[in-house]
């Protein structure tokens, strides 16, 4: 059942357009938007440019100027998600006490669920780093290293919403050669480094091949500045999934430690005597038994006079 | 002599796998966290701070050098993955990825399901169950199994019926035929208006609508005029208790919270009554026996969750014994004497 807005919708396409956006079960993949604050300088409006080429065509960049302060007013950024139909979000603004700040967070229901100011300390640009580029759209592996990703609430939440914002599409089979893009995050001292590679496979002796990387796009320096988290039960609620996303449990079947299958089969009672086995000509019996067996009858009648 | 060149020639081989292997294996105190779903891994061994602190390409190569080992061992993991070749024998190669298990929060709340239409509320109250039909039916006529509805019929083609018996009661004069398309055309149609009252009340179920306005607009259904009405009858200079109404409605007007206040006795009334609870309170303040018997309290209380217990208990087996077993049960748990 379609949840309409205001307005019914008076043709197919319409109607396609606000069932794409309802709940649903399985979720489309999540957008991002990409905004820029009042004032904003040149090197966030590049990180945004390059976050927007890495994410394409799952993101949208807005061009003009938005003067909003995210972590006081969210109304704005929750109108513009409610337009576009976007649910993660990366803010960039500069001002003297917060120079080079992004915010990057996430909606949920189209109301801000997590957000954190990050501080851009030193930027690389994909035109800067002068190699070929993997073509639009690959989805990348994340690493994450340093044990402050479990360690630290913050850093722990941070790494769900960077999971959350790099990782693409979730498809079911993947080739393997085109595994081309890694995005490593390394969280030490305090900052966390973001360095993106182009994988190249090298000839190994055995079938895994070798990795050789490439420095290839952007990469960053952050600092963790203010956050604003959600609440441990609204949170809570956001992981929810639906039962019927749980995949059905076949009865009968069972798998041993070693992974064979093991299945029940329910037989109606056989006759065994009556069975269907293989004819030994040697173990037929012959006429002379079988008259034994008869109890002396004999199979010629006797004529009475 | 063709000994020792053998030992030398197996001990090459030898060199040579291992070096081999040493090139994808990677050496990591503690092992990686997978989720192969997401392409995603997590090390948390931690990095080396003090070679990192310093600025420059050293910190550069370093985090390049952790990348690839890191990288390296993904990379392992999902070559290890279950694969095949699609698109024929020349195709590329694909892994089959598993199930992420990273847990993100959702975009959207789960959709609710969609609340029970008038029929399936009556059923489930009935206990009626659907009856599973078969898809082909014996046609006497034809002598062979025909589809129960669609293309080629069991019944025959309706329209083109040529013969309509006239009942017995109608009158001789009335087509026939075209009574029959006539209630054809009713039936389509109310069916259609039922299934659009369905949707609508679904729909209505899911979104919170705005309240309906107090003036008429023509498409208002009973329970919003029900509610207008009571407006309209409470909006007068004396709250409504004077109103013209009609001969089964109720005398007091309906009150605006809907019951749910306390309600006090009028100030001058029954002096009797009042005389008599006053006597009862003083009674009660000078008595020496406590208001509250603690020993039949705790009893209450114990009753009571022996019950819920009880509860739960049934709750988990209700399934396998049915209405009958149910009613059996139940006079025999909870029926306790007081203590």
């Amino acid at each position: 059942p379609l949840i309409y807005c205001y307005r019914k919708p008076k043709t197919k396409r319409a109607k396609r357009f606000l069932e794409k956006r309802e709940p649903k079960l399985n979720e489309n993949t999540k957008n991002a938007m990409l905004i820029k604050g009042g004032n904003a300088n040149l090197t966030v409006t590049e990180v945004l440019k390059d976050i927007y080429a890495v994410k394409k065509p799952f993101a949208v960049l807005y061009k003009r100027k938005n003067i909003t302060r995210p972590f006081e007013d969210q109304t704005s950024l929750e109108f513009f998600s409610k337009k576009s139909d976007c649910s993660l979000f990366l803010f960039g603004s500069h001002n003297k006490k917060r120079p080079n700040n992004l915010i990057i967070g996430r909606m949920f229901d189209y109301h801000v669920l997590d957000m954190i100011e990050l501080g851009v300390e030193k930027f690389v640009s994909l035109k800067d780093i002068k190699n070929s580029k993997c073509p639009e759209g690959t989805k990348p592996m994340l690493i994450f290293a340093g044990d402050m990703f479990d360690v630290n609430e913050e850093y722990r939440r941070l790494k769900s919403l960077l999971i959350d914002f790099f990782r693409g599409p979730t498809v079911p089979s993947i080739r393997l050669a085109g595994l081309e893009y890694i995005l490593h995050f390394t969280a030490v001292d305090g900052k966390i480094y973001m360095r993106s590679y182009k994988v190249l496979l090298k000839k190994s002796g055995c079938k895994i091949p070798r990795i050789e990387l490439e420095e290839m796009g952007p990469s960053l320096d952050l600092v963790m500045r203010r956050t604003h988290l959600a609440s441990d039960d609204l949170y809570k609620l956001s992981l929810k999934q639906p039962k019927g996303l749980k995949p059905k449990k076949k009865k009968n079947i069972s798998h041993d430690v070693f992974g064979t299958t093991y299945g029940r089969i329910h037989m109606q009672k056989q006759d065994l005597s009556k069975l269907q086995t293989r004819k030994m000509k040697g173990l037929k019996k012959r006429p002379a038994e079988k008259s034994a067996e008869d109890g002396g009858t004999t199979p010629k009648k006797s004529k009475s006079a | 002599m063709a000994a020792v060149r053998v030992e030398a020639v197996l001990a090459a081989a030898e060199e040579q796998e291992a070096e081999k292997r040493r090139s994808i294996t990677v050496e990591k105190e503690l092992e990686l966290e997978y989720d192969l779903g997401n392409l995603l891994a997590v090390d948390r061994n931690p990095p080396p701070a003090a070679a990192l602190r310093g600025a420059g390409p050293r910190r550069e190569a370093l985090l390049r050098a952790l990348a690839r080992d890191n990288t390296q061992l993904l990379v392992s993991r999902l070559w290890e993955l279950p694969a095949e070749r699609a698109g024929g024998a020349g195709g590329p190669l694909v892994a089959q990825l598993p199930e992420p298990t990273f847990r993100l929060p959702r975009e959207k709340p789960p959709p609710k399901p969609r609340p029970p239409t008038r029929w399936e509320q009556f059923a489930r109250l009935k206990g009626i169950r659907r009856k599973k039909k078969t898809s082909l039916v014996w046609d006497e006529q034809a002598k062979e199994w025909r589809r129960r509805w669609g293309y080629r019929r069991a019944g025959g083609d309706p329209s083109r019926a040529w013969l309509a018996e006239v009942p017995a009661g109608a009158d001789p004069e009335e087509d026939q035929f075209a009574r029959l398309r006539r209630e054809k055309r009713e039936r389509v149609a109310r069916n259609e208006l039922n299934r659009l009252r369905n949707l609508a009340r679904a729909h209505r179920a899911g979104s919170a609508v705005p309240a309906a306005p107090l003036h008429p607009t023509g498409h208002q259904d009973r329970d919003e005029l029900r509610r207008v009405s009571r407006v309209a009858r409470v909006s007068t200079a004396s709250l409504g208790r004077f109103q013209p109404r009609l001969p089964k409605e109720s005398a007091e007007p309906p009150s605006r919270s809907g019951g749910k206040k306390r309600r006090f006795e009028p100030l001058l009334g029954n002096l009797a009554a009042e005389r008599s609870r006053q006597l009862e309170l003083l009674r009660d303040m000078s008595s020496k026996k406590p208001v509250l018997d603690i020993t039949r309290a705790v009893n209450k209380q114990l009753r009571q969750e022996e019950a819920e217990a009880a509860a739960a208990n049934k709750g988990k087996k209700q399934s396998k014994r049915g209405k009958r077993g149910r009613r059996q049960q139940r006079p025999g748990r909870s029926g306790k004497k007081s203590g």
